[in-house]
């Protein structure tokens, strides 16, 4: 039983990191701009069959291809922030809402039609394979995504803290009027959170596609994960969301494993409401 | 005026009309469809136009309704019509439990609440025995009367049951328009602190408005549940159609009062044919289609496309 146990923690633990990841993109844009992205979720969805396409029709191992969808993904968000988040920038909450809702919609339609409904898996990855530590069974895509996650959440922290490009970022989200006299252009910047923000569920679609099922309605859950995750990291903050992550991943595998697995998500949505509720600034946002 | 008033009337004439043009069942169908999500439409522009609180989760108000009905009719042999009061009872309770907590979040964090109540209901019943789990609740076949809410033998009755639940949310509408309570709404949208600073009961008001749309959207549940006889979670109670409430009113008009229902004679339409002519070849060619007039409204015409037949109002 105590076996089981670990091997839960561990699960939920390696999810976790990845749930951290896609959480980073979101609250990056979120606290540049006050914009929240519901297609999100759905943006990983693309990533993930962009990672399905490239092994069926160039025999392409996810991971090698993970450059490349991560590239496409990041040219994504580009686009999608000049086309279609410019024009509402300053629009009511209500519109922008609706465009990126159209956005989710969009992409989910898109994805039924190329690829129909189907759960599609690539049956066999690299990293197909367990190891034994210690008793308790690790899935080599898991534990290998989850290293992916913590590279990037960490690349992610450096960039914004460290260069000159990602301190110019912060300083946009910071205050955007100030960043303007200082000569940054806050168009540019928008554009590189949206690229940003797009592509580390990029990274996270790449990495999920090694052990998880793809199919239209992929990136609900996620999506709905990751606003939890940024709620309870606190709206804007990256180091937050990472902590987050994790908590949430714990959350879900231990409500699963305590009270029933079906209802597991649930959990994850309570806490959602229990954090805006009790301490709506989530863990580490500003207030 | 005046004129509004003969158009509206010509428009309900016709809507009575058209069955008796209409013999096939799927114009009929059709129609029915449009004016259930029309209803429910206008329930939704209720709080998510007038008093600008952007609500994801009406859904569960729509499968609260269905769900009391059918299990009310099974297990305890009562009518349907007595289902519809007591699914209105319980959704105007969930409205005022989910509703005192969340309308003191704003914006974004009030939206995504909405729609973790909505999934949070539509796990607890996929899981929920009582009430069929994952597999739903068939309705049983019985003899077809009104007292029963079953008729097999044509759409027509089901027709004007649903053209009658129409006016009915119209004239709701019209009323909390023409009232101080669509002041007191509309206030609460565009200036929430001015609102307070002039005395207004900003939760309270919030709470009668989430609960006049909870009524609205349970009574078209009671009806879907002994129209199609069959239902589930995800028939009654998915995100998806919380979110084609809203971009129904959207398309049609927010916090207009015929914006929903100009929006549903678009919407539904545009949804159903593409399901029948395209079938399965053209799957998700109908999201591809609104979601691009969604994206296209939401940034060049916000205000819906009720604006273009009242050319003073843009």
């Amino acid at each position: 039983m105590e076996g089981v146990f670990t091997q839960t923690l561990v699960s939920g633990l390696l999810m976790g990191f990845i749930y951290a990841l896609i959480a980073v993109g979101l609250t990056m844009i979120f606290g540049m701009m006050d914009i929240v992205n519901f297609a999100h979720g759905d943006y990983l969805m693309v990533a993930m069959y962009f990672a399905y396409w490239f092994f069926v029709l160039f025999g392409m191992d996810p991971l090698q291809s993970l450059p490349l969808v991560t590239l496409l993904l990041f040219g994504l968000g580009i686009i999608t922030y000049y086309i279609l988040i410019k024009p509402i920038i300053n629009a009511p909450m209500l519109s922008q809402i609706f465009v990126t809702f159209g956005v989710l919609i969009l992409l989910r339609g898109l994805a039924q039609f190329f690829w129909k409904a189907d759960y599609r898996m690539i049956p066999q990855t690299w990293l197909s394979g367990n190891i034994n530590f210690f008793d308790v069974y690790i899935g080599i895509p898991q534990l290998t995504a989850a290293g992916g996650a913590i590279l990037c959440n960490g690349l992610i922290l450096w960039f914004l803290k460290k260069t000159r490009l990602g301190m110019a970022l912060e300083a946009v989200s910071e205050d955007k009027e100030a960043a303007r006299l200082m000569g940054i252009n806050s168009d540019r910047m928008f554009a590189l959170a949206w690229g940003i923000g797009i592509a580390t569920v990029g990274v996270a679609g790449s990495l999920l596609t090694s052990f998880y099922y793809v199919f239209p309605e992929v990136g609900a859950n996620f999506g709905l994960v990751a606003f939890v995750v940024v709620a309870l990291g606190g709206f804007g903050s990256v180091a937050g969301a990472f902590i987050a992550g994790i908590i949430v991943g714990l959350v879900e595998v231990l409500g699963g494993y305590l009270i029933a697995p079906s209802l597991k998500f649930m959990f994850v949505l309570i806490l959602y409401l229990a954090v805006v509720f009790i301490r709506p600034q989530g863990l580490m946002g500003k207030k | 005026m005046k004129k509004s008033l003969w158009v509206f009337v010509l428009f309900v004439g016709a809507l009575a009309a058209l069955p008796l043009v209409f013999h096939d069942p799927f114009p009929r169908h059709l129609l029915i469809m449009v004016m259930l999500y029309a209803t429910m439409s206008i329930g939704w522009n209720i709080i998510g136009g007038y008093t600008g609180q952007v609500s994801f989760g009406n859904a569960a108000f729509f499968g609260v309704g269905a769900y009391t009905t059918a299990v009310l009719l099974i297990n305890y042999g009562i009518t349907p019509w007595v289902g519809m009061l007591a699914g209105c009872v319980l959704s105007v309770g969930l409205a005022i439990i989910v509703g005192y907590p969340c309308f003191r979040l704003q914006g974004h964090y009030f939206a995504i609440a909405t729609i973790a109540v909505g999934e949070i209901m539509l796990v607890i019943f996929t899981n929920w025995d009582y009430v069929g789990a994952a597999v739903g609740i068939y309705i049983p076949i019985l003899e077809e009367s009104f007292i029963n809410f079953e008729f097999h033998s044509s759409k027509i009755p089901y027709y004007y049951i649903v053209l009658a639940m129409l006016l009915f949310a119209i004239a709701v509408s019209y009323a909390i328009e023409k009232s101080r309570l669509g002041y007191y709404l509309r206030a609460i949208k565009d200036d929430p602190d001015g609102a307070r600073s002039l005395g207004i009961d900003i939760q309270r008001y919030k709470l009668i408005a989430f609960s006049i749309s909870a009524v609205l959207t349970s009574i078209c549940g009671t009806f879907y549940a002994q129209y199609v006889l069959y239902i589930h979670p995800s028939s009654t109670m998915d995100l998806m159609m919380s979110i084609q409430l809203c971009i129904i009113v959207l398309i049609g008009g927010i916090g207009k009062l015929f914006g929903p229902v100009v929006g549903a004679f678009v919407f539904i339409p545009l949804t159903e044919l593409t399901r029948v002519y395209l079938g399965s070849e053209g799957q998700g060619i109908d999201m591809i289609i609104y979601s691009l007039l969604i994206i296209v409204l939401a940034i060049a015409r916000p205000q819906g496309l009720w604006a273009l037949f009242k050319k003073g109002e843009r």
